[in-house]
């Protein structure tokens, strides 16, 4: 009865993950297909048939003076790392600061961090830029990567997983066996913390890679854009310039560099790292 | 052990508030720097007139609440309606998917081969562009596209459909790309939290007889509960801030008949002249209802357990 | 909920006083680069502000000062030992504007180095900048009407404020025409000959008659809804917007009629410019009589599109390759334009002299502008050198043999664009998205006028009230 019912289960499983996996990969077929077809092929429409434009699109993304691929590629790589690295660290110390201690203020700055959470931030965008330009941070990566030390979606989710996961007894164990605070912090919660770190780790990584509204605001110069401008750039080509293949030759690119750095973060996920939680 | 909890004891006499203090420091600090006052000129614009015509700037001239009241007089209720609706068509079939994913993947007696590959593979629609995204949705869903050619070619249908002027289609699309971005991420959010639970809980749930179906609803989810109220939590907020995916599929015109404008792209039309009162008023209320929804979702689930019943919870559990 | 109220609304007014004596502050310490006392002097920086690298490469092609490029394009430099930056910022998400308009409107506290001399504005957008004060008169810097005879009047007329004052000037025109297959035109028609077609297409009474006939022979008279609306709202008898008043023009109605009518008896293919439906009905297979195209379009867009087997992969664009050579073009039942960039001089330039010069070579050289066109075919705006062009035994062979210059230079002179306004850009495209649902069958016609005056609303808070003709 047992093994009927796990069979079944067994084949409804791989028959979901099947269909998700068609749905995931596809996309990236038909990206790389068009990254493989000319401007006129995809201005045409849908194909399943690589076209013979790999090298074509290749060269003409690299030759082009005004799109420096490579250094969009280095910008993009220390931004995202940058977001990505503070981000989590400063997450899952406030998240431990509020978790861990009792004080006075716990429960406002708690709830504060909160509001922030839902304030709609569209309208604040030149704003931002404004303010940046006051202190003479335009056209410098840093205002892409220093407020992500307030990401208060990350010092959520570290709140969240603390309570799940981090038992205070471990806590007091390392304060009985005279570990300073910090020392506890960086020492035993950290590593405890691994999986939310990754996961975190590559969400933030991601979304800094990808993202292009506020990075445009801030940087003008072409050394120091970072990939989602560039591909902007190509979109906004003129006639004569204009070029699909191009542009999903770009997108491409850009892809590579976080699949790289989604599977090596991923092992941290997929490996499972268990956790021992209390051993006692 | 006496000796131990004797000194336990000494340590919980010690103040050690002056550390949560710091620890949070670096957070409030970058938000004061960076943050706040952009913030804060959203809600102040929004008792303001405050727009450019052309390069001409309007105001700021105080008009208390008069954008809100025009606000109310606009068809503001409908793009919450239509918010709404585009966020629980794409967030049920994606908490569905992924609390079954995430409990598959972290079943031991569930036999899949090739875990790993489906596990990577599940994310990857995150790490396109929604914008290049986009593009290749109206490539596939286009009156002349694969979709409709398959769909005619099956005879399901008689002549293409044209997915963007209907609302259904145009809202199934946002729906569709919605799910297809974000699954994998809330999978893999769930996944972290189970692999977080004490495997010895498992363990004992297997040695007791507990059938997959009972573990998953009597020891996974009560486990994960608190990573779930955050899927839920930050999974409203983004579906009442959604923007891009709606944006970019209907080219910012949330057509057909703005079925498919959301709050927030009525409120970037307001930018289009940088009405920084309107926009900032319909920041406001979406602020409040936001942060409505969020405190009644918190405190419904969260209601019996505060931090430290928890803990003690859990510790009795391990114990078991 | 009350308490956290009071003390949110406590809290945002103090951060509010704080805010607004910081801007305050930021605009009171202008003084010292506000005197402009060295005006013409002239710095050793010429900033120029684009959205993509097209006059950039124009520049650096033609422009006859410039010494040499920097290896990544970012700067030229002139043989005075000028350097030209360029500040490229793209279109999406209206980026380009967004950072032009900050730039501009901080313009007279930047030190000299800063200060945009040149910025690139679009037809749909122009006056926006051209109707106010951080645009310069062209005359002012320089140029006399003499230098800009040769211009195509329409070109002037894009960039002129409401007083009369021009404050831009382009190297281009961009004259739209009729292209039609000659096969389906002999089907339909009797003959591809393009003047028998132009008689057969010469109002819009004629051009609706002649639909029907495609229709009854199994063709689409144009491919989408807006194929056609340039034509119409190029040909408005007023300006959008008059105080707060919007008047709808009764060639806007004409439009919104004409499409309805093709969409529901089927004479379009109900697509959008651009989309995959419309680039393949221009294409061998395609059974659309004709598109409104403009200089640009035909022999890049629509030449790409024809061929069956593209250049890239190996293609030849020459006649027996897809639809090579079955085109045609016509003038079409009313003149019109599509595209364009212009060149503005920015208010406190400390570059004035050379901005002029840029001007004068790049817009009013007649020799320099046959040139681009020999090299580029990139239809220029000069009538003598274009003239010269078309007098000549120019002939294309995408197009049967036929020598659209001429056509082009005839087209370029009938447009009369003394309607364009401020508000072209947003109010076109708010209504032909709000009556693409009524072409659809989604909405009727009262709600898409009533979705038309909300999205106008929305971009204009400034406009009141919207008439429409009876």
């Amino acid at each position: 009865m047992e093994v009927k019912t796990s069979k079944v289960r067994t084949v409804i499983a791989y028959i979901v993950l099947l269909i998700l996996t068609f749905l995931c990969l596809f996309f990236f077929y038909i990206l790389i297909i068009n990254s493989t077809r000319s401007h006129a092929q995809i201005q045409q429409g849908f194909s399943a048939i690589p076209g013979k434009s790999f090298f074509i699109n290749l060269k003409h993304v690299l030759h082009d003076a005004n799109i420096p691929v490579l250094s969009g590629i280095k910008n993009s790589l220390i931004v995202s790392t940058g977001a990505a690295i503070l981000a989590t660290y400063f997450s899952a110390m406030t998240a431990y600061g509020l978790y861990a201690y009792s004080f006075k203020f716990r429960k406002a700055a708690f709830i504060f961090i909160m509001l922030i959470l839902v304030m709609p931030t569209q309208v604040s965008a030149l704003g931002f830029m404004r303010l940046m330009d006051n202190m003479h941070l335009l056209n410098t990566l840093w205002p892409l990567i220093l407020p992500s030390v307030a990401a208060p979606a990350v010092f959520y989710f570290m709140y969240s997983y603390m309570q799940s996961s981090l038992p205070m007894e471990l806590v007091e164990a390392a304060r009985i066996d005279g570990c300073s605070e910090f020392r506890t912090f960086n020492r035993i919660v950290l590593p405890i913390m691994k999986p939310a770190i990754a996961v975190q780790a590559i969400f933030t990584f991601v979304m800094a890679w990808n993202n292009y509204f506020i990075p445009a605001l801030i940087i003008s110069e072409n050394k120091k854009k970072t990939l989602p401008i560039l591909i902007a750039a190509l979109r906004s080509a003129d006639f004569l310039k204009f070029d699909m293949g191009k542009v999903y030759m770009l997108i491409t690119i850009a892809i590579v560099p976080i699949i790289i750095v989604y599977i090596l973060l991923s092992r941290f996920i997929v490996a499972g790292v268990a956790l021992g939680g209390v051993k006692e | 052990m006496k000796e131990k909890k004797e000194k336990a004891k000494q340590l919980k006499s010690v103040d050690y508030s002056k550390w949560g203090y710091l620890f949070i420091l670096p957070f409030f600090l970058a938000f004061l720097i960076f943050q706040l006052i952009p913030l804060v000129s959203t809600v102040y614009y929004s008792f303001f007139e405050y727009y450019r015509s052309g390069l001409k700037v309007i105001g700021p001239n105080p008009v208390g609440l008069a954008n809100f009241k025009a606000l109310f007089e606009s068809d503001f209720l409908k793009y919450t309606g239509n918010t709404l609706i585009l966020w629980v068509a794409g967030f049920i079939p994606q908490i569905v998917i992924s609390l079954l994913l995430a409990a598959w993947f972290t079943d031991v007696r569930l036999r899949i081969k090739g875990k790993q590959f489906f596990k990577v593979v599940i994310y990857m629609p995150n790490l396109i562009m929604a914008s290049a995204f986009a593009m290749l949705f109206f490539a596939l869903f286009s009156a002349n596209g694969p979709v409709n050619h398959a769909l005619v070619g099956l005879g399901i249908l008689k002549e293409p459909f044209r997915f963007l002027s209907s609302v259904g289609g145009a809202r199934g699309l946002v729906a569709l790309m919605n799910f297809l971005m974000w699954f994998g991420n809330t999978t893999i959010l769930l996944m972290a939290a189970v692999m977080g639970i004490n495997p010895s809980l498992f363990e004992a749930a297997e040695l007791d007889g507990c059938t997959p179906t009972q573990t998953f609803f009597k020891i996974t989810l009560p486990m994960i509960r608190p990573i779930l109220v955050y899927v839920l939590i930050t999974s409203m907020i983004g579906g009442l801030q959604m923007f891009d995916v709606p944006q970019i599929l209907t080219n910012g015109k949330g057509t057909p008949d703005r079925t498919v404008t959301t709050i927030i792209m009525y409120l970037n039309n307001h930018l289009f002249s940088k009405n920084y009162g309107m926009a900032g008023a319909i920041s406001v209320i979406l602020f409040i209802i936001c942060a409505i929804l969020c405190l009644v979702v918190y405190f419904t689930l969260n209601k019996d357990d505060t931090v430290h019943a928890t803990r003690k919870h859990r510790g009795k559990e391990a114990r078991k | 909920m009350k308490k956290y109220l009071k003390a949110g609304l406590v809290l945002v007014l103090a951060l509010a006083m704080v805010f607004t004596m910081a801007g305050c502050g930021g605009s009171g310490s202008s003084d010292s680069a506000d005197g402009g006392a060295e005006g013409g002097k002239g710095g050793k920086t010429l900033n120029i502000w684009c959205w993509n690298d097209e006059f950039q490469s124009r520049f650096n092609d033609y422009y006859p000062e410039v010494k040499e490029v920097a290896d990544d394009k970012s700067t030229t430099t002139l043989n005075d030992g000028t350097v030209v930056k360029w500040t490229i910022n793209p279109n999406e998400g209206n980026n380009y504007q967004d950072k032009l308009d900050e730039a501009l409107l901080k313009q007279a506290d930047v030190d000299d180095e800063e200060k945009i001399d040149i910025f690139l504005v679009e037809a749909d957008y122009a006056l926006k900048y051209v109707d106010s004060d951080t645009t310069m008169d062209v005359k002012e810097l320089g140029l006399t009407d003499d230098d800009m005879a040769q211009q195509y009047q329409y070109t002037k007329d894009i960039v002129t404020d409401s007083n009369g004052v021009q404050k831009g000037t382009t190297w281009q025109a961009t004259p739209g025409l009729f292209a039609y297959r000659r096969s389906i035109a002999k089907d339909v028609l009797g003959t591809d000959d393009p003047d028998a077609v132009q008689e057969a297409l010469a109002d819009w009474d004629k051009f609706d008659e002649v639909a029907a006939k495609a229709h009854e022979k199994g063709y689409k008279m144009l491919s989408g809804f807006d194929d056609a609306y340039r034509t119409f709202s190029n040909n408005v008898a007023a300006p959008w917007v008059d105080g707060d008043k919007v008047t709808v023009d009764a060639n806007i109605v004409k439009w919104i009629d004409q499409t309805k009518t093709y969409t529901d008896k089927g004479y379009n293919n109900k697509s959008s410019l651009w989309d995959d439906t419309w680039n393949a009905d221009q294409g061998p297979k395609g059974k659309v009589f004709g598109f409104f195209y403009s200089t640009w379009g035909i022999n890049f867009t629509l030449l790409g599109n024809s061929l069956e087997t593209k250049e890239d992969e190996g293609g030849k664009a020459e006649v027996g390759n897809g639809a090579f050579g079955d085109y045609a073009v016509c003038y079409g039942p009313q003149p019109y334009y599509w595209g364009g960039t212009w060149i503005c001089g920015a208010t406190g330039t400390d570059n004035a002299d050379l901005v002029k010069d840029v001007m004068l070579k790049l817009t009013c050289d007649k020799d320099i502008m046959k040139k681009i066109t020999e090299d580029t075919q990139d239809y220029t705006n000069n009538q003598e050198a274009m003239q010269e062009i078309a007098d000549s035994d120019f002939s294309s062979d995408f197009l049967g043999g036929q020598n659209h210059i001429a056509l082009f230079v005839e087209a370029a002179k009938n447009i009369d664009m003394s309607n364009a306004g401020a508000y072209d850009q947003g109010l076109n495209e708010s209504i032909q998205t709000a009556f693409r649902d009524y072409f659809e069958g989604k909405v009727d016609f009262e709600k898409a006028k009533a979705n038309f005056e909300t999205a106008a609303k929305e971009k204009y808070p400034e406009l009141k009230t919207f008439e429409w003709p009876k």
